[in-house]
């Protein structure tokens, strides 16, 4: 594989850039692999690329019903924060900041990591109080946080409304400084090309349509191309994993659930951190390009149409126009929809099933790219191993059945009722 | 934006209404045994079908009833509503 260089963009200055290498091959699918992941996004392209490089297993194949990164992690606000209070999130999501850190270095390709800082803003006393303890138990896990008075957060955002009579007065809020924004497509592109370097298959337009199991253990995938023998199988599918589970005959603690975002035409540099708006859903930031990319809630009902309803948009940026008058100047340039494999308390699930050899990585909510390296890591680990790692043994399956819940925001068994 | 037809005032946009979740899932019946595994079937596990979803609405901002939604969730086409207490066939 070419090394993504200054001396390697002169070398091909002088043809022309004709002669650089395909950043990943379309194979046809092999009989037989030791590992097949299903779902070619972001986090099923980490997953085949830490099986590689960690635990040196290359026989493997990562099957894309479409094409790869065309699912979430080409869809979402690109944010990246481990700003968590309970430990299971805090810890897992901190050893993924570690990993963002190092990410354009590692997979030699720019996915444009920028710490900008996220801040929470707090709109009363009580959420002041919240927020230290959140920022004081981030603190203990060894995560930066800084907890902003009002004067503090207007020096950050004088954009923002501080005037006297709005209905959400900004008391304060909570900072990660280290938190921030990477370019999520080359997230997705720099995994599957260093996968694919090492030998990984990247199967796309390749439909899984059932399952081979036998005396509870896997032996292969029947796909749109072929059937597949393999030992281990990973569900890596998002918003689609109700579906295969259907196949698999297993109901999950999971409702797909449809969530928008949208970025305004772009403007000069005005907001250079990300910002949510505390009485409400909503966060905002600005690209490189300089729109201002924004989401918030959930649409509300089960849906997976990957295309919104225009009364939660509207709802979505009233909060934005409520936090940041200016915005409503804006014309909108692009508005989306994704679809959220939403768990019962809003955390993740990344175990072992009742089946053999297969394993379930689901359940990210809104929080998935984030969770891209960390999720990818784990995720192979457990495959690997067949057994989980310490950082993802609180994402299990039965935690619901032991009553081990990890409701982060305190929102109960259903995430999607606000 | 979604329009739904309220059995008792008619055809509303989505914004008067909120969302309840699946309507197939039964409660367990409460004087029989009842065991770990159904308890977590009834609150947690769901189907989230692709396709035709019987679901339940409330008519929140309007005569406040609970109803019955069958819709797609794929097209978000609406095909038929009932009354919360309706048989359907």
């Amino acid at each position: 594989m070419q090394n993504y260089s200054i001396f390697n963009l002169i070398k091909n200055a002088f043809t022309n850039h004709q002669n650089w290498d395909l950043a990943w091959k379309d194979p046809t699918p092999k009989k037989e692999y030791d590992v097949v992941i299903i779902g070619g996004g972001g986090h099923g392209l980490a997953t085949a690329y830490y099986l590689a490089k960690e635990h040196n297993i290359t026989n493997v194949a990562i099957i894309e019903k479409g094409w790869i990164g065309g699912g979430n992690v080409g869809r979402n606000t690109t944010i990246i924060r481990s700003n968590y209070m309970h430990d299971e999130n805090a810890l897992f999501s901190e050893f993924g900041m570690n990993l963002w850190r190092k990410m354009s270095q590692d997979l030699n390709y720019n996915v444009m990591f920028s710490p900008r800082g996220i801040i929470n803003l707090a709109h009363s006393d009580a959420q002041m109080n919240a927020y230290a303890r959140r920022g004081n138990s981030m603190r203990l896990n060894g995560i930066d946080a800084l907890l902003l008075n009002r004067e503090q957060v207007k020096e950050i955002i004088p954009m923002a409304d501080f005037s006297d009579n709005v209905r959400f007065p900004i008391f304060g809020g909570l900072m990660q400084p280290s938190a921030g924004t990477a370019r999520h497509d080359a997230v997705a592109w720099g995994y599957a090309r260093q996968a694919d370097s090492m030998g990984v298959d990247i199967i796309q337009n390749c439909e899984v349509t059932g399952f081979d199991i036998s005396a509870g253990k896997i032996k292969g995938v029947r796909t749109s191309r072929g059937d597949i023998k393999v030992k281990k199988v990973g569900l890596c599918v998002a918003g689609s994993t109700n579906i295969l589970a259907e196949k698999l005959n297993m109901t999950l603690p999971i409702e797909t659930h449809l969530l928008q975002a949208c970025v305004s035409e772009p403007v000069k540099p005005i907001l250079d951190r990300v910002v949510t708006f505390g009485a409400g859903h909503f966060y905002i930031s600005q690209s490189d390009k300089g729109e201002m990319v924004m989401g918030g809630d959930l649409d509300g009902y089960n849906s997976y149409a990957q295309r919104g309803n225009l009364p939660t948009l509207q709802h979505v940026l009233t909060e934005g126009i409520a936090m940041m008058p200016f915005l409503s100047k804006l014309r909108m340039l692009r508005t989306w929809g994704g679809i959220m494999d939403m768990s019962m308390d809003g955390s993740p699930i990344i175990d072992k099933t009742h089946i053999d050899g297969l394993y379930l990585n689901c359940g990210w909510c809104y929080g998935g790219f984030k969770a891209t390296p960390a999720s990818g890591w784990t995720f192979a680990h457990t495959i690997a191993q067949d057994r989980v790692h310490e950082l993802n043994a609180g994402f299990s399956l039965n935690r619901f059945s032991t009553g081990h819940l990890i409701d982060e925001k305190g929102l109960g068994t259903k995430t999607w009722i606000s | 934006m979604l329009h739904i037809k309220c059995p008792y005032c008619g055809m509303r946009s989505q914004n008067e209404f909120s969302y309840g979740g699946d309507a197939s899932v039964k409660r367990p019946e409460l004087n029989k045994e009842i065991s770990d595994q159904e308890w977590d079937s009834f609150v947690y596990n769901r189907k989230s079908l692709r396709g035709k979803h019987l679901e339940l609405w409330q008519h929140l901002s309007g005569c406040r009833q609970w109803i019955k939604v069958e819709r797609d969730t794929a097209t978000h086409e609406i095909f038929n509503t009932y009354k919360a207490d309706e048989e359907i066939s």
